[in-house]
């Protein structure tokens, strides 16, 4: 029955204001990371110093982008990955080459993890014919098929399917491959997410589906936004799941390579809640008032390329010299990027029509 | 040539171009053990087994969005609605995914998918199960659309759709499948997407309809002969690409035009034949170009209230003396 009618009618998603008198409030807990080393996790060192340039590349790349961006270099949106970058890093690191990879429109860190390269990215961010996806799909739409990266997509929750049916087509071919999607947390929200895991279950699709829970749906904190624990969602669906921490490269590649061998093994879905945290706003024009400078701040302290960085330092991986060269070459790179970028030409006015069908001359109504 | 039903040939087409290419698998909601909800699937599960005749949970975003996925890494998917009214539903996937994924990654994936099913109204079922969404489709970039009116056509045309590589739309009509008609015997029957037929020629009017309104502009033909009218009738079968010359032709010998479209009036297919008509064939004209269509008003239940809202002979009849000025 509803309350009387002399109550407050009161719609606030439930949570608002239940942070307690001076704690700084939380997007998201992170649980504990690995505690095993690289060598345990079956990592060399050489893919140790791998993984630390592709983050740095990633974290770079987009700290350059922001930047060409603010002196109105391109337009659009502009979202940005920073703090993520361990989640595209650990994955790609722990997945075969060959399996699916597909994402949001948050989609740079994982379009370099997948090869595209930081001129091709960032010529694509400007819009020109030599960009990966040749100017017509922006920051939004990174895609290099060839490598198996099936692209950002621009509609909240909208390739969950999609993911499933690359999913599908691996089954159907019997060709050993798995698809791996990912999505935010505003994603957990929409009916694409549910209906794909409930068929994913039901026809047994290779598949993980894994939500980068950084805390935000845009401006709505995840506690705000939805009901009870994201992971739990598994449940219902009769999917294996686990949490992990998405701060920290070794926990997402270890969770990775276990996950995506048993799904590879089993044809059975899983679900991964990979808790994070966006250092930047949801996009280029947001004043970020949802969230304290501590809670930020709070994040930052667990950075998971400063992370990495103090562990090659701790095991004598790296000295502090070869850490500079990575990083000196990784920011050369990014420069040079930008400088192809601006240097390229944008797309010819014919390629407007080109891509559009199969054919080589499809019709156009007019 | 042998008799089909309009199920019939769909089935043949299917079964044909599955027969033909492993990568072809056919899912949606009661395809498989049921034999299809109007049983235009009949037989395929137990000539190809459990993975490529499928069913779905009633889910249409879902399972046309693992159709999107599925194409794009390589498979060639036939998607069934029960009826194009729930395939809106699933309009973020054909809409925003298939229609757009190939053009937006620069041509890196290809999406040779077709979405196919019953479109528009079959009787009393009410507003939610009775709309016409051909035109809406067509005003999408990337996707064809056809919505066929014989089973001649929808043999050649569906067998077309499957081995198209883009996505397509593929319509179909509750009330036609049970419909004979003369369906080619020749081996891979093939029509090409984008072909309009002249299904009548006629002197004295051109009318220019497809899918089940064919067949109300056929009735009518027969009518306005007996009074001496004499009706060119173009069907275009496929709505995009359109079959313009075809239509221009017609009227350029006939003068005049009616379009009979079973969709709502506002910009829809004959809002859209008439604007091409005034544009391409203005000097050939003698009378305005009228159109049949369904008012601008939800589908009621009640019979005499259903019968008043779907286009009838009647109706196009008085169009045609419009046109011709014999009212």
């Amino acid at each position: 029955m509803a309350k009387k009618k002399t109550d407050e009618v009161n719609f606030a998603p439930r949570g608002i204001g239940d942070e307690k008198d001076g704690a700084v409030q939380k997007g998201v807990d992170l649980p504990a990371p690995t505690k095993k080393k690289h060598k345990s996790l079956g990592l060399s060192e050489d893919d140790l110093k791998a993984m630390y340039e592709q983050m740095y590349l990633q974290r770079r790349f987009e700290e350059r982008a922001m930047q060409q961006y603010q002196k109105g270099k391109f337009g659009g949106f502009l979202h940005l990955y920073i703090g993520q970058e361990a989640i595209s890093t650990g994955t790609v690191f722990a997945l075969n080459d060959d399996d699916d990879i597909i994402t949001a429109y948050r989609d740079h860190g994982w379009g370099l993890c997948r090869g595209i390269t930081p001129d091709e990215g960032m010529a694509e961010l400007f819009g020109k014919k030599t960009g990966c996806s040749k100017g017509k799909g922006g920051s939004m739409h990174f895609a290099k098929t060839e490598n198996h990266f099936w692209g950002g997509y621009g509609i909240v929750g909208g390739h969950i399917p999609i993911g499933g049916g690359l999913a599908f087509a691996n089954k159907y071919n019997q060709n050993g491959r798995i698809s791996a999607t990912f999505f935010g947390d505003g994603a957990v929200d929409q009916g694409a997410f549910h209906e794909t895991f409930n068929i994913a279950n039901l026809w047994g699709l290779p598949a993980i589906f894994a939500v980068e829970n950084n805390g935000y749906s845009m401006g709505t904190a995840a506690r705000r936004h939805t009901v009870k624990e994201i992971v739990d969602r598994a449940k219902a669906y009769g999917m294996k799941s686990k949490v992990v921490n998405g701060m920290d490269v070794f926990s997402v590649y270890e969770a990775m390579k276990e996950v995506s061998e048993e799904v590879r093994d089993s044809s059975e879905p899983y679900f991964l809640e990979i808790r994070t945290y966006r250092y930047r706003g949801h996009s280029m024009s947001d004043p970020q008032k949802y969230r304290t400078k501590e809670e930020l701040e709070e994040y930052q302290k667990n950075d998971p390329i400063e992370r990495l960085k103090t562990y090659l330092k701790d095991e004598k991986i790296l000295k502090d010299k070869e850490i500079e060269e990575i990083e000196e070459k990784v920011e050369q790179e990014v420069l040079d990027a930008v400088e192809f970028a601006d240097n390229s030409d944008f797309p010819d006015e014919s390629a407007l029509y080109d891509d559009m069908f199969a054919e080589d001359e499809p019709y156009f109504h007019n | 040539m042998a008799e089909l039903q309009f199920r019939e040939a769909i089935r043949e087409a299917i079964d044909e171009e599955m027969a033909r290419e492993e990568k072809v698998f056919i899912m949606g909601e009661e395809v498989a053990e049921y034999n299809g909800a109007y049983k235009a699937t009949e037989g395929l599960l137990d000539k190809y087994g459990y993975k490529r005749v499928i069913d779905t949970p009633i889910s249409e975003l879902g399972f046309s969005g693992i159709g999107v996925g599925a194409a794009m890494n390589g498979l060639r998917p036939i998607v069934e609605f029960m009826t194009f009214n729930f395939a809106v539903l699933a309009a973020d996937q054909i809409i925003n995914h298939a229609s757009k994924a190939g053009y937006m990654t620069g041509g890196q994936i290809s999406m040779p998918i077709v979405f196919r099913g019953p479109n528009a109204s079959a009787g009393q079922l009410g507003a939610t199960h009775s709309v016409a969404y051909d035109s809406m489709y067509a005003h999408f970039p990337g996707l064809k659309v056809i919505y066929t009116s014989e089973p001649d056509d929808a043999k050649g045309l569906l067998k077309s759709a499957i081995r198209d590589d883009n996505p397509v739309i593929f319509m179909e009509s509750e009330q036609m499948y049970g419909m004979k008609g003369e369906v080619s015997e020749e081996e891979d029957y093939i029509i090409p997407i984008g072909k309009g037929k002249v299904k009548r020629e006629g002197s004295d009017v051109t009318i220019v309809a497809h899918g089940k309104m064919y067949h109300v502009a056929k009735q009518a033909a027969a009518q306005l002969e007996k009074d001496g009218v004499d009706v060119e009738i173009i069907d275009p079968r496929t709505v995009k690409p359109l079959d313009l010359p075809l239509i221009v032709e017609s009227i350029k010998k006939t003068n005049r035009c009616v379009v009979v479209d079973e969709a709502h009036p506002f910009a829809g297919f004959a809002a859209e034949i008439g604007f091409l008509i005034q544009r391409e064939a203005f000097d050939y004209l003698d009378a305005p170009v009228q159109r049949v269509t369904l008012p601008d008003v939800n589908a009621p239940f009640a019979k005499n209230l259903f019968d008043a809202w779907l286009p009838d002979a009647k109706n196009v009849i008085e169009a045609v003396n419009q046109v011709t000025y014999r009212n």
